[in-house]
């Protein structure tokens, strides 16, 4: 039994990773979707082709072939980056396409009274933006966010194969080191399950948070 | 380094032969995922709590794990329980599993959509269980799924290089052979990736086709 214990702390020496690399990814993504996401509403042609582009691109090719392209391909145009930063930007820009749909989709369900209100408070668009219309479609992406957070920590289990030592790297070696499978494989399922429920438990109570006093006023 | 034309020739065949277990992954992955999807909604349904809370639970396991670790359960745990697979038929199952949790929410919303009337009317009419289900519900509830199930084809498509790892020669492994061999990354990584770009580009076409052909609701 002692023996399992250490190759358990091997795993969650990978989970901390995991984490790691979900929580970067996250920030990423998050940036990404309201950059590209308010691109492609943008009044300018080129920047919503640019935001159009980006968002295309990155959910046309695969999670798995965008990595192996920054950890194998960018070194050779003079990029080198760490299997992490690999990791956290191809998982960020990924994941960040998907979510820029959703922040689209958010802002364009907004009422057009809502923009007409803004409008009549002498509000510019930022403004508007900032404090009416922001608010309002963020409540209604969170879920979605979730989600997305989820994808994205299922899909950091393809960073073991540009070798950072994440929880599914950690599982590989606990097998070629004990030449047992149930056990490490279990574990890591039990774990990235553990973790996605983390993350919804925790969007639910964000959600919770940000629409505390709205019952009644939202439809 | 440069983008070498020849060599883009010289590894196309072998690319192309990736390509074909690529596709071939995902059909049969798919097929499997559309049943299994079928299966778990159906179950989920059920009345009997003992039978529906287990399998939701199942679900939601496989829907919150990643694909790639459940590709390395089925590969290499299941041969020590007595049961071996070869890498493709393991990734097939692998996928068909993972994306028929997803297709089990797309089956689940379209038959909650289908009114309660039908139902109810199967009922007047003395039809049986599988009476209903095959010439009333099903047949209304189906066409409106049509654009997000294959919405569900194409990221499944998409997840198929991860059947390299566990040694499925397919596309995206072809391509890393190649690169390892020849020591030439730039070439075989970015064909791959374009070869994803134009088959997801087509596809959106062929999305945005089906969604109106089937999508609306009347």
């Amino acid at each position: 039994m002692g023996q399992w214990a250490g190759y358990l702390q091997l795993i969650l020496d990978g989970a901390v990773v995991t984490i790691k690399l979900t929580l970067m990814g996250s920030a990423l993504a998050l940036v990404m979707a309201f950059l590209a996401g308010l691109g492609r509403l943008s009044r300018f042609a080129p920047v919503r082709w640019l935001a159009t582009a980006y968002i295309e691109f990155f959910r046309g090719t695969s999670i798995f072939v965008q990595l192996f392209w920054a950890y194998f391909v960018l070194p050779l145009f003079g990029f080198t980056l760490t299997p992490l930063q690999a990791g956290v930007l191809a998982l960020g820009l990924n994941v960040g396409a998907y979510a820029a749909e959703v922040v689209r989709g958010a802002i364009k369900s907004i009422g057009k009274e809502q923009y007409e209100a803004c409008t009549a408070l002498n509000f510019n668009r930022w403004q508007g933006l900032r404090h009416v219309i922001l608010p309002q479609a963020f409540v209604l992406m969170l879920p979605t966010f979730g989600n997305n957070a989820i994808e994205l920590l299922k899909a950091s289990a393809v960073v073991s194969l540009i070798s950072l030592s994440d929880m599914t790297f950690q599982a590989q070696v606990v097998r070629a080191q004990t030449g047992s499978t149930l056990f490490p494989f279990l574990t890591i399922l039990i774990l990235y399950f553990a973790i996605a429920c983390v993350i919804s438990f925790a969007i639910r109570g964000l959600e919770r948070h940000l629409t505390r006093g709205l019952d009644g006023i939202r439809s | 380094m440069e983008w070498d034309w020849a060599f883009v020739i010289q590894i196309l065949p072998t690319l192309i032969e990736g390509a074909k277990i690529t596709i071939l992954a995902t059909v049969l992955g798919y097929i499997l995922a559309a049943v299994v999807g079928l299966a778990i909604a159906i179950v989920r349904r059920s009345k009997n709590k003992l039978v529906s809370r287990p399998m939701g639970f199942v679900a939601e396991f496989i829907r919150g794990t990643p694909l790639l670790v459940q590709l390395y359960f089925i590969f290499y745990v299941l041969p020590d329980l007595g049961l071996t697979l070869s890498p493709l038929v393991a990734g097939v199952i692998g996928l068909g599993l993972h994306y028929g949790t997803y297709t089990a929410e797309v089956y689940r919303a379209g038959i909650d959509n289908v009114a309660r009337g039908q139902w109810e009317a199967a009922k007047a009419c003395n039809l049986n269980a599988w009476q209903t289900w095959t010439q009333v519900v099903l047949p209304q509830a189906l066409p409106p799924m049509i654009p997000a199930l294959a919405n569900y084809f194409i990221a499944m498509f998409k997840e198929t290089p991860l059947l390299s790892a566990i040694t499925v020669l397919e596309l995206m492994n072809q391509a890393r052979s190649i690169a390892n061999y020849n020591y030439r990354y730039i070439e075989p990584i970015t064909l791959v990736g374009a070869f994803f770009l134009i088959i997801s580009l087509i596809s959106v076409v062929g999305l945005r086709w089906l969604e109106r052909r089937y999508g609306r609701i009347d």
